[in-house]
C-alpha cells in the first residue's frame, strides 16, 4: 500500500517513531511530500559543524525546532592546536533563534565559544527553555550561569561538562528562584569557585525530580551528607570534596545515608579525596554501571583496586593509569559487563612513570567480552598484545590507543605497530572510530583502507612514510567522515588526488604535514562546496614575511577544511585565511 | 649532523615565525624514526643524543592528546597540594643532642617516612607488625597525637596519621618496648 494515500497527519505520526538524525535525514530525501512533512514535524536537529549551515536556514527549514545540538571547533582544539578565538561563536545562533518564533527548549553545545551575553539572551528569549548542556566550551563566567538560573523558570537540566569558566565567586546558585522546583539534572563540577552551601541544600531540598547531581570541589563532605539526605533518589552523583576523619560523627552519618541511596548507578568526581574514607562508598558500588575516577588523583592504585572489586555490574569505567596493570587485572576479573574503558595518564608529562602497559590491556580484553569502546594511554604497546586483543575482542566501535612516547616501536621486536593495528581493524568490522599511535608506516594505512569499512573517524599523529598512507585511507574508507592528521609526511599529491571525497566527509584537519599553500588554493578553487581554512598563528608577521606568504610553495602549518552549504564564514579572525 | 638538520629547517619554507620551538622538536622526533628502522645508525643516534631533551620530555605542542581541561586540572591539583603548606613536625630522638623538623606532606607513606628517619638519625628501625610493633631494634618511632597521647607510628592509615600527628619521638630501650604491647 502506498504511503502517499495516507493523510499527512498519519505519515507524520509514523515519523514520530523515527528518532535518529540519520534516519530522519534519509526520510526527508524520499520525495517532496515527505520532505515537507518531515521538516514541519522535526523537533531535534544535530549540526556537527556550526559553519556548515546558517541559523537562518535552520530556522526556515525547521519551524518546529525544540532541541538544537551544535559543535564548533575541530577536535584538535582540545589539545591546544586551535587558537581560542578561531571561531565557533554561539551568539549569532541564539540571536537568530531569539528573533524567530522558534520555541527552543534544549541547547547542547560542544567546543563553542559562549559569552555571558549569549547566555543572558538565551535565558530571556525562550519561556519554555528546559535544558542547557555545555561541553568543552569557553568564554563565559558564572555571571552567565546566574542568568540561566535566574530566568529559566522551567529549567530541568543545567549540565556544565569540562568547560573553562571564569568564576566570579558569585551567587549564581542563589539565583535559582524559590519557585524553581523542576531541576532534574545539575552538574557544576567544572566550576572552581565557592558557592553558597546553604543555597545548594535548599535547592536540592525543593527539587523532588533531581536525578543527577555533580558537585564541584568546594562542596565538603558534611554538605554531601546533607544533600544525600534530601535526595536519596539520585541516579547519578558527582562528589566534590571527600575528605574527613573516618572516626567523625559526620562520617558515620554519611555512611548511614549512603545505604539509603540505592538508585545511584553512576558515580564520579572525588576531586579531593582521603582514601581512608572510600569504604563508605562500597555499598553503592554493587549497583554502579558508570564509574568515573579520572579526576581523582588522590586515589592510589590499591585504593582504586579495592573499590573496583565491589563493582560487579560496571559497564563503563574511566580511571587513571595509577591503577596499574595488576589493577586492570582485577577489573578484568570483576567487571564482566564492562563495555567501555578509559585509562587516562596521571601525569601527562611523565611518560617514564606511566603505570599501564600492554599487559593491562590484554588482561582486560581477555576478561571483558562485551568491551566495545576503549581509550588507553600507556607507556608501550606490542604487536603481539594487539593481536591478542584483536582475537579476544571483535566488538570494538571505538578504539583509541595513545602511547605516550610518540613514534615508539614495539619494545620487544623493535618493529612498527602496523601488524597490531592491522589485526584490530581486521577483526573489528564494526569499528567506527580509531586513533593510532606509536611507530607506524604506510602499511598500517593499507590495512585500514582494506578492512576498516565502517570507519567514520580517524586520528593520526607522527605516522606513515609517504602520500600512499593517506591515499589508502581516502580510497578505502568509504564511510569516513572526520579525518585529523598531525605531523605526518602527507602532502599535495594525497590531498588533491580525490577532491570530491571531501564532500562526503564532515571535515579534514592537517597540521605540520607537507601540504603547500598552492595545493590548498587549488582545492579551494575547484571545490566551492568546501571551506578551506589556513590557520597561521604568527600574527606579528614582519612585512618581508608577508611577501613570502604569497609563495605557493610555502608549507602550511595548519589546514582545516569542511563541507558547507553557505560559503565562507564572516567571523574568522585575521590569522585565519579563507581560501 | 645537528647543524645540517638545523640548516634544512631554517631554509624550509614554512608559515610561522623563525625559531619557534615546535619545528625543532618535531625534527628530533622525525629523525628518531629512522634509527628504529635501521639498526641505530651512528649519525642519527648521535643527533638524537645531541638534542636537549628526548621527545617524551620535550613539550611537543598538543601531545599527549589529553584534553587541556584535564591537563589544567592536574596542574592545579598539584599546585594546590604544594600550596597547602607542609605539615612540619619536630622529631626528637632519645639521646640525640638536638631535634629535627620534617614535612610530613612530602612523603607518600610509612616506608618512606621511616627510611628518612633512619637516615636522619643513623639508626635502624625494626620490622613492623600490628601485633608486636617494631621488632628487631632498640628503637621505636612514636608520635604525639591531637589528644596528647603517645602512639606507635604505623597503626592508623597514613592520611589519618599526618592529620593527627603533632610531633615525633624515636623512643629507645625499655620505655619503647612498653609501648609496643598490643593491649590498649
Amino acid at each position: 500500500m502506498n504511503m502517499n494515500y495516507f493523510p499527512d497527519e498519519v505519515v507524520e505520526h509514523v515519523f514520530d517513531f523515527i528518532t535518529s538524525h540519520k534516519d530522519r535525514n534519509s526520510v526527508s530525501l524520499v520525495c517532496k511530500s515527505w520532505y515537507k512533512i518531515e521538516r514541519y514535524s522535526r523537533q531535534r536537529v544535530f549540526i556537527g559543524n556550526c559553519y556548515s549551515i546558517t541559523p537562518q536556514r535552520l530556522i526556515a527549514r525547521f519551524p518546529g525546532l525544540k532541541s538544537l545540538t551544535l559543535k564548533g571547533k575541530p577536535h584538535f582544539a582540545d589539545f591546544n592546536l586551535v587558537p581560542h578565538d578561531w571561531g565557533g561563536f554561539v551568539y549569532p545562533w541564539i540571536k537568530a533563534l531569539a528573533k524567530s518564533r522558534i520555541g527552543l527548549e534544549e541547547l547542547r553545545l560542544k567546543r563553542m565559544v559562549v559569552s555571558d551575553d549569549s547566555l543572558e539572551l538565551l535565558s530571556k528569549s525562550f519561556p519554555n527553555f528546559k535544558s542547557l548542556v555545555l561541553v568543552s566550551c569557553e568564554g563565559f563566567t558564572t555571571d552567565g550561569v546566574a542568568a540561566i538560573a535566574a530566568n529559566c523558570r522551567f529549567l530541568r537540566e543545567l549540565d556544565l561538562q569540562e568547560n573553562e569558566v571564569e568564576d566570579h565567586r558569585g551567587h549564581w546558585l542563589s539565583c535559582f528562584p524559590e519557585s524553581c522546583t523542576s531541576l532534574v539534572s545539575l552538574n557544576f563540577a567544572c566550576l572552581k569557585g565557592e558557592i553558597n552551601l546553604a543555597s545548594l541544600e535548599r535547592l536540592v531540598a525543593r527539587s523532588p525530580n533531581l536525578k543527577s547531581l555533580r558537585l564541584n570541589r568546594v562542596v565538603p563532605l558534611d554538605t554531601l551528607q546533607k544533600l544525600l539526605m534530601r535526595a536519596p533518589q539520585l541516579v547519578d552523583l558527582g562528589i566534590g570534596s571527600y575528605v574527613d576523619d573516618p572516626s567523625s560523627e559526620v562520617f558515620s552519618k554519611l555512611k548511614a545515608v549512603i545505604q539509603l541511596c540505592n538508585s545511584i548507578r553512576s558515580l564520579s568526581g572525588f576531586l579531593e579525596v582521603a582514601p581512608c574514607c572510600m569504604s563508605a562508598i562500597y555499598p553503592i558500588c554493587e549497583n554502579l554501571t558508570f564509574l568515573n575516577l579520572s579526576y581523582a588523583p588522590g586515589l592510589q592504585g590499591n585504593d582504586l583496586t579495592k573499590l573496583v572489586q565491589h563493582c560487579r555490574k560496571l559497564q563503563r569505567l574511566w580511571i587513571l593509569d595509577c591503577i596499574g596493570d595488576k589493577g586492570l587485572g582485577v577489573v578484568a576479573s570483576t567487571c564482566k559487563e564492562l563495555q567501555e574503558l578509559r585509562v587516562f595518564p596521571s601525569d601527562p608529562f611523565d611518560a617514564e612513570n606511566a603505570a599501564v602497559t600492554e599487559e593491562g590491556l590484554v588482561l582486560i580484553s581477555a576478561g571483558c567480552p562485551k568491551l566495545n569502546s576503549l581509550l588507553y594511554f600507556c607507556h608501550q604497546m606490542t604487536n603481539a598484545a594487539l593481536i591478542t586483543v584483536a582475537k579476544n575482542c571483535t566488538n570494538f566501535i571505538r578504539f583509541r590507543l595513545c602511547i605516550l612516547d610518540p613514534v615508539k616501536a614495539d619494545p620487544v621486536t623493535n618493529q612498527p605497530l602496523d601488524e597490531g593495528f592491522g589485526a584490530i581493524v581486521r577483526s573489528n568490522k564494526s569499528l567506527k572510530r580509531l586513533s593510532l599511535s606509536g611507530l607506524l608506516t604506510d602499511q598500517v594505512f593499507l590495512y585500514i583502507g582494506m578492512y576498516a569499512k565502517k570507519l567514520e573517524m580517524l586520528s593520526i599523529a607522527f605516522a606513515g612514510d609517504s602520500n600512499k598512507g593517506m591515499l589508502y585511507v581516502l580510497n578505502g574508507c568509504k564511510k569516513l567522515r572526520k579525518l585529523e592528521i598531525r605531523d605526518c609526511p602527507f602532502g599535495d599529491v594525497a590531498l588533491l588526488q580525490d577532491m570530491g571525497k571531501y564532500e562526503t566527509m564532515r571535515s579534514l584537519w592537517m597540521s605540520s604535514c607537507e601540504v603547500t599553500l598552492g595545493a590548498c588554493k587549488t582545492l579551494a578553487k575547484k571545490m566551492p562546496s568546501l571551506n578551506v581554512e589556513i590557520i597561521n598563528e604568527s600574527e606579528k608577521l614582519e612585512s618581508e614575511q608577508l611577501e613570502l606568504s604569497f609563495d605557493d610553495r610555502l608549507l602550511v602549518d595548519k589546514m582545516y577544511l569542511y563541507r558547507t552549504l553557505v560559503g565562507d564564514r564572516k567571523d574568522a579572525p585575521e590569522y585565519v585565511w579563507l581560501l | 649532523m645537528e647543524n645540517s638538520v638545523a640548516y634544512e629547517k631554517a631554509t624550509e619554507l614554512r608559515l610561522g615565525l623563525p625559531g619557534i620551538d615546535e619545528p625543532a622538536v618535531l625534527s628530533s622526533v622525525k629523525n628518531n624514526k629512522r634509527p628504529l628502522h635501521d639498526e641505530k645508525s651512528g649519525e642519527n643516534g648521535k643527533s638524537a643524543e645531541n638534542e636537549t631533551a628526548p621527545p617524551s620530555k620535550a613539550q611537543i605542542v598538543g601531545w599527549p592528546p589529553v584534553q587541556s581541561y584535564r591537563k589544567n586540572n592536574f596542574q592545579q591539583a598539584k599546585k594546590s597540594e604544594s600550596e597547602c603548606g607542609g605539615i612540619y613536625v619536630k622529631v626528637s630522638m632519645d639521646g640525640a643532642p638536638y631535634l629535627r623538623k620534617i614535612d610530613l606532606k612530602v612523603y607518600k607513606g610509612y616506608p618512606e617516612l621511616l627510611q628518612v628517619l633512619e637516615n636522619m638519625f643513623k639508626f635502624t628501625i625494626g620490622d613492623y607488625s600490628e601485633r608486636e610493633g617494631y621488632k628487631g631494634s632498640d628503637y621505636e618511632p612514636t608520635y604525639e597525637d591531637k589528644d596528647g597521647d603517645w602512639m606507635l607510628v604505623g597503626d592508623v592509615p597514613w592520611e589519618m596519621f599526618i592529620r593527627s600527628c603533632k610531633r615525633l619521638r624515636i623512643m629507645k630501650g625499655s620505655e619503647a618496648r612498653g609501648l609496643s604491647c598490643s593491649g590498649v
